[in-house]
């Protein structure tokens, strides 16, 4: 299981962000925790610049816009399969 | 189906990215070219009169839209191919240290096509104080990114004209630097909130991109879908507006409270303007009115710029970093640049 946190100030994209993580998630059949992060001082712990941003295992692996399919589909592939 | 398409839609571009872009561009000329033609020729074959009220409305919308639409996708294509080579992260590298003056210019002119969301200004903001930007420099990179881009100027280029867009251009971003060396000037840095303050400084740097120019075509095609795809309802209704006055209302109907002969109606504008919360493209159907029927130019720019550049939700995000004091001396700087630029204009055309 991924534990995976989406970073923002609940903008449209970081809803999207999150609808399009759960979405890839269900279609590969990989489980994921999605925690939202809103607090601002939280969000400047992880140093990025624009949001949303992502961070799984506690690795920031994007930050500004909404991430491209493909970039999603890469994130859940990799890794372990735990 | 649909999915197939597009995976084939977005492969060929993928594989051969200067076939797909040389190819693009001769369409989107030839497309742009035809325009004019195919509008008379469609309002034609319609049962008005062409030199009637109604005929001139129409032809005015079935060309002005696609025309439009067309330059948007085109610049916005374009932009979104330059800007991936602009993140947040290399303008702060660019910043970084640098004394005021010349860094306002700079950082207002990097505000034009760093890619800015208003909802990550307060990471901007905090990430570019980190890296020791000078707060006046902040601000003007503040300034800029929403109120000058690509998408104000290609709507002003394309229902104004290029005189419009370039003294937009050249008014927002003075606006943005005057307004960000006045706030530098002021040395507010003690009305950052406390935690901004304390934050560790950070030695500003990024990582090289290497983008291929497929992935730079891909941003533009991300840019497109993003921007043309959320901003066109706002254009078609500027341009109807725009087409149903064509004639329905007297020209001189705005001048009498919006001409340039009344003081206050540049301070009025900007009074009305401020709160209001849209983006450039959601102020441009307003703008079109006011204009079409006889408003200063001056008076209606102020409009636009109000309107973009402050908003109350933005002020609101923004006390989460500032202390009132500075959010005061923001608003009240900027308005103040916005309301000069209004007079000035007024007096000079």
């Amino acid at each position: 299981m991924k534990n995976i946190k989406v970073l923002g100030t609940g903008c449209a994209n970081c809803k999207n962000t999150i609808k399009l993580l759960e979405a890839v998630a269900h279609q590969k059949g990989v489980e994921i925790h999605v925690e939202k992060v809103e607090d601002i001082q939280a969000i400047m712990r992880y140093g990025i610049m624009s949001t949303p941003g992502v961070v799984i295992d506690e690795h920031v692996v994007h930050a500004g816009g909404v991430p491209s399919q493909s970039k999603v589909e890469g994130w859940l592939a990799g890794g372990d399969a735990s | 189906m649909n999915m197939n398409m597009t995976a084939v839609a977005r492969k060929w571009p993928d594989i051969h990215p200067r076939e797909f872009l040389v190819m693009a561009a001769v369409f989107w000329v030839a497309l742009y070219w035809a325009l004019a033609p195919a509008s008379e020729a469609l309002v034609a074959a319609l049962p008005v009169d062409r030199a009637s009220h109604l005929g001139g409305a129409l032809q005015f919308f079935v060309y002005d839209t696609p025309k439009v639409l067309l330059l948007l996708t085109g610049i916005v294509f374009v932009m979104g191919m330059v800007n991936s080579a602009f993140t947040p992260e290399r303008t702060r590298v660019l910043l970084a240290g640098r004394t005021e003056g010349v860094a306002n210019v700079m950082a207002a002119s990097l505000g034009v096509v760093t890619p800015f969301c208003s909802c990550s200004a307060v990471p901007l903001f905090i990430g570019f104080v980190q890296a020791g930007v000078p707060l006046g420099v902040t601000f003007s990179f503040l300034i800029a990114a929403p109120m000058v881009n690509e998408v104000a100027l290609t709507l002003l280029f394309g229902l104004f004209g290029w005189r419009i867009a370039l003294l937009y251009l050249g008014l927002g971003l003075s606006v943005a630097i005057l307004a960000g060396w006045v706030i530098g000037r002021l040395k507010m840095e003690p009305y950052l909130e406390d935690w901004v303050r304390d934050m560790p400084r950070i030695v500003a740097r990024a990582d090289a991109l290497r983008l291929t120019l497929s992935d730079r075509v891909e941003a533009g095609f991300a840019a497109v879908r993003e921007i043309v795809g959320k901003v066109w309802p706002y254009v078609l209704v500027g341009i109807a507006i725009g087409a149903a006055i064509h004639g329905y209302v007297p020209e001189t109907f705005m001048a009498s409270f919006m001409g340039k002969d009344k003081w206050w109606a540049v301070p009025l504008a900007v009074i009305v303007g401020v709160p209001m919360y849209t983006n450039a493209a959601g102020v441009i159907p307003i703008v079109q009115a006011l204009l079409a029927k006889g408003a200063a130019l001056g008076t209606v720019l102020a409009f636009m710029m109000s309107v973009i550049a402050l908003s109350l939700p933005e002020t609101v995000i923004l006390r989460k970093v500032l202390k009132v004091p500075l959010i005061a001396t923001f608003v009240a700087v900027v308005t103040a640049g916005i309301l000069l630029v209004g007079y000035v204009f007024n007096a000079v055309l």
